[in-house]
């Protein structure tokens, strides 16, 4: 596996929130099919720092797909082509010598760019304000055991809970839509007993919020559902919904 | 200045509830009229700025992410740990603290770890509350598992994701402060100094990360939970923004950093592929619950895996170890890998790997069993090697992933600068020369939820505090500190990427400071860490304007502070000439090759003081007493 590819890339730059921006076409050879999409994309920012030009600014951390922080738009996919991956989990193997790849920031309304490949996610972080938590303080819970919850219903609300809120679901839905994310939480909260006293509250303020985003409608074409690097089922949407309108109706 | 380490007196038991009740206590009234400054949000800063908000103090959290939801708490994978004693296997309090103290080879505070141990229980219920979904068992009871150093199985977790879950159950307790108005939470501020006036911690100053802008932020007090500095090696398990800037510069400004020698390497890491790799993936020590870990017997052996006959197998750990295994602390595990691989037993292209084997398991339980508990670590295995785990054997080899050493703090988790408090892995109390797996949860979580609200009530009850805002003249003179590195690093003008110095510096470390150090290595690195950082002052390429969105810039004062962190963990592995947990030092170790303590002369805490640019650190000790846990040979066998 030591083959080294050469591969265009044509990867959108943009100096700030305000200014417009456009794609840069780069050539990068060297590229070994062992490196993470990311690593490919340290290569080019090394030669560019080498040249005197500014590196491309992309948003990573924990580089091995759970902290949710990259968030690049690949090929005109949300993470790249593969299912179940995100950026950083992605590997150059996937890709052929000589290919051409296309890198765009996250692509929504709610989700500015600030520079580059760098969006403004704090939407999320205001929609989880808004009622993505069950009211407990510190001290004063009772013991953990006390309200036994059935193994099937523990798995189902992690599945929900295992979202790491990168916003792949936004990107990747035409409306820019986020439902996907809104539900996991919602969902997780609404089967486990501990989140049952303010389930009400919670989906009314969290969909108000993600209303006021500027983020757009569900029309249920499960694009979220695909490009999930979690593989987060969109019946969490289906839960959502009826959590919705058992607080409008009931 | 003496170090006092303010331990309570009374038998340990009683310590914390006694200690609780000596403390002041701010009226609740009160308590809004003081304003607490928190610096990261990880386990230890989210749960610390949610309970001070809570109970009515002012609050502003600021993180170098986007969102507290991104520390790097959420790549803990295996669990935490409490003695609830659960799966009635013998466990309490006291054996949680003498797993604890004695895991950590007798280099820890006992009251300390006595009084984690005694709050962790409160953690698992605070944490249920939230609803964190840990895995339960069929009769919808809470499920336990065992780590290594424990031979009770008191570890609560959420399948591969325990500090995702733990974090996300703290990030929502603060988002609802936040919601409520009760803490400010800012984000991309990365704090590059400390501001002290009249002896007390008030403050700090922060880039903003956006538009490069200096921002002061004043304060009646500084909570840091800024984590480790495991990253001053390069290539480690952290993520890639861990740093040690924000303790470093606090220790620049008078703070003592504690045991800065202390790094733990963990044995279950994808092994390092190529030069290109950026950084190293964990995979969770709960994979030697089930997952056996051998070596070829013939050196060189290149047959694959599933070719070798089980007659030609070394089980090396089960060998060795046959009370405990494959679960032998991290630091024993480790060193045993390296030792394999050293005499030639090693597998892979590079033979610095060694095998870790489901076979057996996926035979007696089937592979969906496995696949339950230890698939998204499967799943990662396969991302990044392109191998399938359950088909053959994983290959993994050690890799720096956590710092006991950090700043040096009180019983009450106080700096030697008063108002200056540090939680999590940003101090190095808990976990002497060696961290148990399951613990780091615990630490943050106590720190954060149930520590410091207590602590900094006394504190700030305690102290008059004059009114300053950042227009006062230490925050003019901590702006323009900062400023002033910012252009002596943008004002180099070289050719040489930070990341191309920091692979430089990583290998120092690596190869002089790693898993073995001996005394003629670390003077050798005592010369080339001095030269590299002379080198980077003269050749760092930062492109771009300090007045934006600047990643080269971040990451450049991140290595400033780095390649000076890098000699005083030399100076301090230099001085503690005795092997203790992660700490080997290859002149000192037992017939059987285990670490070999000097008790008599090394039962101590170092905690050094800054002394000036070009000027030896001073050494001030704080003598560890064992009262309770008799220091021996730790025993694994």
């Amino acid at each position: 596996m030591s083959e080294s590819m050469t591969i265009t890339l044509n990867v959108w730059r943009q100096k700030d929130k305000t200014s417009e921006g456009r794609f840069v076409r780069y050539t990068l050879s060297g590229v070994s099919p062992d490196m993470s999409f990311l690593e490919m994309l340290d290569l080019l920012n090394l030669d560019l720092i080498r040249r005197g030009e500014e590196p491309v600014a992309f948003d990573h951390d924990c580089r091995e797909g759970i902290c949710g922080t990259c968030s690049l738009y690949i090929n005109g996919r949300a993470h790249g082509p593969l299912k179940g991956v995100t950026a950083c989990q992605l590997h150059m193997r996937t890709f052929h010598d000589g290919d051409a790849i296309t890198v765009e920031p996250w692509r929504a309304r709610a989700f500015p760019v600030i520079r580059d490949l760098v969006v403004d996610r704090s939407a999320f972080d205001r929609i989880m304000a808004a009622g993505g938590f069950v009211s407990v303080r510190t001290g004063g819970a009772p013991d953990a055991n006390t309200i036994p919850i059935p193994k099937p219903v523990a798995e189902e609300a992690m599945d929900a809970a295992a979202c790491i809120g990168c916003g792949a679901c936004v990107a990747a839905c035409k409306n820019g839509s986020a439902m996907l994310f809104v539900a996991a939480k919602v969902s997780q909260l609404a089967l486990l007993p501990q989140g049952h006293a303010e389930r009400r509250q919670r989906v009314e303020a969290m969909v108000a919020q993600m209303d006021a985003e500027g983020f757009g409608s569900c029309s249920n074409t499960y694009a979220c559902e695909a490009e999930c690097p979690k593989q987060i089922s969109v019946s969490h949407i289906a839960r959502l919904n009826t959590e919705y309108l058992r607080a409008k109706l009931l | 200045m003496t170090l006092d380490s303010r331990i309570p007196a009374g038998p340990i038991e009683a310590k914390w509830d006694n200690h609780r009740f000596a403390m002041k206590l701010v009226n609740p009234a009160n308590k809004r009229k003081y304003h607490v400054i928190v610096v990261g949000t990880g386990l230890a800063g989210a749960s610390a700025a949610a309970s001070l908000a809570e109970l009515g103090y002012r609050v502003t959290a600021l993180s170098y992410h986007e969102s507290p939801r991104r520390a790097h708490s959420i790549s803990a994978q295996g669990g935490i740990n409490a003695p609830k004693n659960y799966p009635n296997d013998g466990d309490s309090v006291y054996r949680l603290f003498y797993d604890t103290v004695k895991g950590g080879d007798y280099r820890a505070r006992e009251a300390n770890v006595y009084r984690l141990a005694q709050v962790s229980n409160a953690i698992i219920d605070q944490c249920v509350a939230q609803g964190v979904p840990f895995a339960r068992e069929y009769g919808g009871l809470l499920d336990n598992r065992s780590f290594g150093g424990a031979q009770v199985s008191r570890t609560f977790y959420a399948r591969g994701q325990t500090g995702q879950q733990l974090l996300l159950g703290a990030y929502s307790a603060l988002m609802r402060q936040v919601g409520l108005g009760a803490v400010k939470f800012i984000e991309r501020r990365e704090m590059l100094d400390l501001v002290v006036a009249d002896g007390k911690a008030r403050g700090i100053v922060a880039r903003n990360m956006v538009d490069g802008r200096l921002e002061s932020y004043s304060a009646d007090a500084v909570i840091l939970a800024t984590g480790g500095y495991s990253n001053v090696f390069f290539l480690s398990t952290n993520a890639k923004m861990c740093n040690a800037t924000a303790t470093w510069r606090a220790h620049k400004r008078g703070a003592f950093f504690g045991n800065p020698c202390f790094t733990q390497i963990h044995p279950t890491c994808i092994p390092v592929a190529s030069d290109h790799q950026s950084k190293l993936t964990l995979m969770s020590e709960s994979l030697r619950n089930d997952g056996r870990i051998w070596v070829p017997k013939e050196k060189g052996d290149k047959r694959a895996p599933n070719q070798i006959p089980e007659a030609e197998r070394d089980y090396y750990l089960e060998r060795m170890y046959p009370s405990f295994g494959n679960l032998v602390p991290r630091d024993v595990a480790s060193r045993r890998a390296k030792e394999m691989c050293d005499k030639g037993h090693g597998v892979g292209t590079t033979g610095l790997a060694v095998y870790l084997d489901f076979s057996d398991t996926i035979k007696r339980n089937g592979r969906a069993w496995v696949a339950e508990k230890y698939g998204n670590l499967f799943d990662m295995y396969k991302q990044i090697t392109g191998e399938d785990g359950y088909d053959s054997p994983m290959r993994i080899y050690p890799a720096v992933h956590y710092t006991m050493g950090g700043l040096w703090v009180d019983y009450n988790l106080m700096g030697t600068i008063p108002g200056l408090f540090v939680l999590g892995e940003a101090n190095f109390s808990d976990h002497g020369a060696n961290r148990l797996g399951a613990s780091a949860l615990m630490q943050g979580l106590a720190d954060g939820y149930f520590i410091i609200p207590y602590t900094i009530g006394d504190y700030l009850a305690s102290n008059k505090f004059s009114a300053i805002d950042s227009t006062a003249p230490a925050f003019k003179e901590a702006e323009s500190s900062v400023a002033g590195i910012t252009k002596k690093l943008t004002g180099v003008n070289g050719k040489t990427p930070v990341d191309v110095l920091h692979k430089e510096l990583g290998k120092i470390m690596w190869d002089y400071c790693g898993m073995g150090r001996n005394a003629a290595g670390l003077k050798k690195a005592l010369t080339l860490i001095p030269a590299l950082r002379e080198r980077f002052w003269e050749e760092v390429a930062i492109p771009g304007s300090a007045d934006a969105f600047n990643q080269e810039l971040e990451k450049a004062h991140r290595l400033a502070d780095f390649l000076e962190l890098a000699e005083l963990m030399v100076q301090d592995a230099l001085l503690r000439d005795e092997s203790c947990g992660g700490h080997f030092r290859e002149e000192h170790q037992t017939e059987d090759g285990e670490a070999k303590r000097n008790d008599a002369k090394f039962s101590f805490v170092a905690a050094w003081e800054y002394a000036g640019a070009k000027k030896s650190p001073k050494l001030h000790k704080e003598p560890l007493k064992f009262e309770y846990v008799k220091p021996s040979q730790r025993s694994y066998k």
